[in-house]
């Protein structure tokens, strides 16, 4: 049994129109995804804005309601259980979000901030609050005198650290990190990078990490899933993505990756205009009549693409 | 230098005002820009790369804010204009890209009419001229159906026609020098690479300098002729883009270029440079501005009044740490 399997998972949201406001047509934000992961390994979600990454990663946490489909996290369907029962599965699956200034009560102080998943489950005085809100500090490298501190008074990887103690207080088995390091400089995505390394190997974390970096992905990841118009085109461990990308799309992708040697510039743009053709010419052999990604097939034991 | 320089600036100091004193967030940068060629300032977020651009455009805040020393566009000092004279030349010579397509466009206004509103202050053409000119520059950046677009409103467009909209409007009075603050940042990769190659495109064409504003060292790797470095208000690297990539020198450059994740190698750890950027009131004025990032240099490696050195040509380097430079899981005398 999987950690985690997403069975034809499907979002649709109404578009309201005409005569009282009648169900004229969905936006098939997700349409149809299947993914299984394991535990302890890291599988990225890629792909450009609108295709569905973060509803998908949403999906799986109930924070959006699911048209159709499975979630089974070890076992159980997520779909259809009960509240009650939901509100003991969350403590398994946590989020860390893209935005560090907006994921944070301003009001609010870090150490509540922290202690705010552990108030919701476990009845703790305040003072082992605030000793669980100072070990989670300095476990995520800030100093834990800080817990009274209120978020404007950190920087935006600091920030972002917060809101990966906050999601690591209950023990999590799943995080879903939708863009974590999205909107922070170079040098502080790689503190958050590695720190979400060194934090998987502690406490044998499973990741689904969505981005739309390719570079992000590729360091983070051993599966890669590639996502368009609500569904995978492409699925493959990272070397099976990025050496032998098969999906006209993903080609597209990894070609528009900036190449950080200005040596190849010259043979970046050509490789790009000759894609961009294939991609021109060849768009319509890689989608069914309908414009909707055929169903994944194998090629090898580990690469997936979307081909008829 | 033989070539006649576009844009040349001077000790340029650009101070904000916080409770009542001034602290420099440009700080006495000294540089040239030519016509045709895309000058690339790199550097974290707060480091004083937008606060340049909006000087050299005179955006800033005359109450807030205070300028000194010369910046020299085609032989005129901009800071000695008056604003009417001012208003002359930005938007006609001097064009600026924005950031995010969707803040900088009017969303109450149709997309020609706001292409239009530059050519209504700079030229005399008539109603006729200038929407003729539009569609042309619509056609220009890529949009695939100029008369369509032509009446609609931003909000109908997706991201990169909107960026495109945006280029279309700072390039409308054909400038001679264009200033592109993150013009890729918020757009997905395909995109982007459209942008950099219809900026390239462009630029070939009519001879534009550009100035080039980003904190993606890929785009600058692809779009760039020279770079500058800049770190806490200064420019601590300035050389020719292959030289930077290829033989890096300051200690910022260096563990800038050693935390991207490489997409060639699969290195488990990143670089990460310790501390923070200081914020304008901690900047420190005296000595290296980025030694207490690297704690591990002798102190004493570092100039007490770091200058610009060149250490081969065309290749400018602050401070003399960098010879002693190394990263912590490095040996010593490795480089």
């Amino acid at each position: 049994m999987a950690f985690l399997e997403v069975k034809d998972l499907k979002v649709y949201y109404p578009i309201r129109g005409g005569f009282f406001k009648r169900v004229i047509d969905y936006v098939k934000a997700v349409d149809g995804i299947n993914i299984r992961l394991e535990q302890g390994e890291t599988y990225g979600l890629v792909g450009e804005s609108g295709c569905g990454k973060s509803t998908t990663g949403r999906a799986l946490l109930k924070l959006t309601k699911t048209t159709s489909g499975q979630v089974l996290f070890n076992g159980t369907d997520l779909t259809s259980v009960s509240a009650h029962k939901m509100h003991e599965l969350r403590k398994d699956i946590q989020m860390i979000f893209q935005d560090p200034y907006s994921s944070l009560n301003p009001k609010k102080r870090i150490v509540d901030i922290i202690a705010e998943p552990l108030r919701n489950y476990e009845h703790l005085s305040r003072k082992e609050e605030n000793k669980v809100a100072r070990e989670y500090m300095e476990r995520v490298g800030l100093s834990s005198d800080s817990i009274y501190k209120y978020p404007h008074e950190f920087s935006g990887g600091q920030r972002q650290r917060i809101g990966i103690a906050r999601a690591l207080t209950l023990n999590p088995k799943l995080i879903v990190a939708d863009e974590p390091v999205s909107a922070l400089d170079v040098s502080v995505q790689a503190q958050v990078l590695n720190f979400m390394q060194d934090i998987q190997k502690e406490f044998n974390l499973t990741y689904l990490f969505i981005s739309h970096d390719l570079g992000v992905i590729r360091h983070m990841c051993d599966r890669i899933g590639i996502m368009y118009q609500g569904r995978l085109v492409e699925e493959g461990l990272s070397r099976d993505i990025y050496e032998n990308p098969q999906h006209i799309y993903t080609k597209r992708l990894i070609s528009a990756i900036p190449n950080i040697d200005p040596a190849h510039r010259e043979k970046q743009s050509a490789i790009r205009h000759q894609i961009n053709d294939e991609y021109n010419k060849s768009y319509k052999n890689y989608f069914d009549n309908d414009g909707k990604a055929y169903q994944l097939k194998a090629i090898s034991p580990t690469h997936f693409v979307a081909l008829p | 230098m033989d070539r006649f320089q576009l844009l040349k600036l001077e000790n340029l100091n650009t101070s904000f005002k916080i409770m009542n004193s001034y602290y420099p967030a440009v700080d006495n940068i000294t540089m040239d820009v030519f016509p045709n060629e895309v000058l690339a300032i790199v550097g974290e977020s707060g480091c004083g790369k937008s606060a340049l651009a909006l000087s050299i455009m005179g955006l800033h805040n005359k109450e807030r804010s205070l300028i000194k020393g010369h910046i020299y566009f085609q032989g005129t000092d901009l800071l000695s204009l008056s604003v009417s004279q001012l208003n002359k030349i930005r938007g006609k010579d001097i064009g600026m890209i924005f950031q995010d397509p969707l803040t900088a466009l009017n969303p109450l206004m149709r997309v020609g009419q706001q292409i239009e509103e530059s050519m209504n202050y700079h030229t005399s053409f008539s109603k006729k001229e200038k929407r003729e000119k539009t569609l042309h520059l619509l056609e220009q950046v890529g949009i695939p159906d100029p008369r369509l677009t032509y009446n609609q409103f931003p909000h109908e467009l997706s991201g990169g026609m909107r960026q495109r909209v945006v280029i279309a409007i700072a390039i409308a009075c054909e400038p001679a020098l264009v200033i592109a603050d993150e013009p890729t940042t918020a757009l997905d990769v395909t995109i982007q690479a459209q942008i950099m190659e219809l900026l390239k495109t462009l630029q070939k064409k009519s001879n534009t300098g550009i100035i080039l504003i980003t904190h993606d060292l890929g785009v600058v790797s692809e779009m760039a002729d020279r770079v500058a470095v800049m770190y806490a208000g200064q420019i601590v690297e300035l050389s020719a883009v292959e030289q930077l990539f290829n033989n890096p020198l300051h200690p910022y450059t260096r563990s800038l270029l050693n935390s991207i994740p490489s997409s060639s190698s699969d290195d488990d750890r990143l670089h990460v440079i310790q501390g923070i950027v200081p914020s304008l009131q901690n900047i420190p004025r005296s000595g290296c501005r980025f030694s207490p990032r690297i704690p591990w240099i002798d102190a004493s490696h570092h100039e007490d009044h770091p200058v610009m050195h060149e250490v081969e040509s065309n290749h400018w380097v602050r401070c003399s740490c960098y010879k002693h430079f190394y990263f912590p899981n490095e040996k010593v005398g490795e480089k």
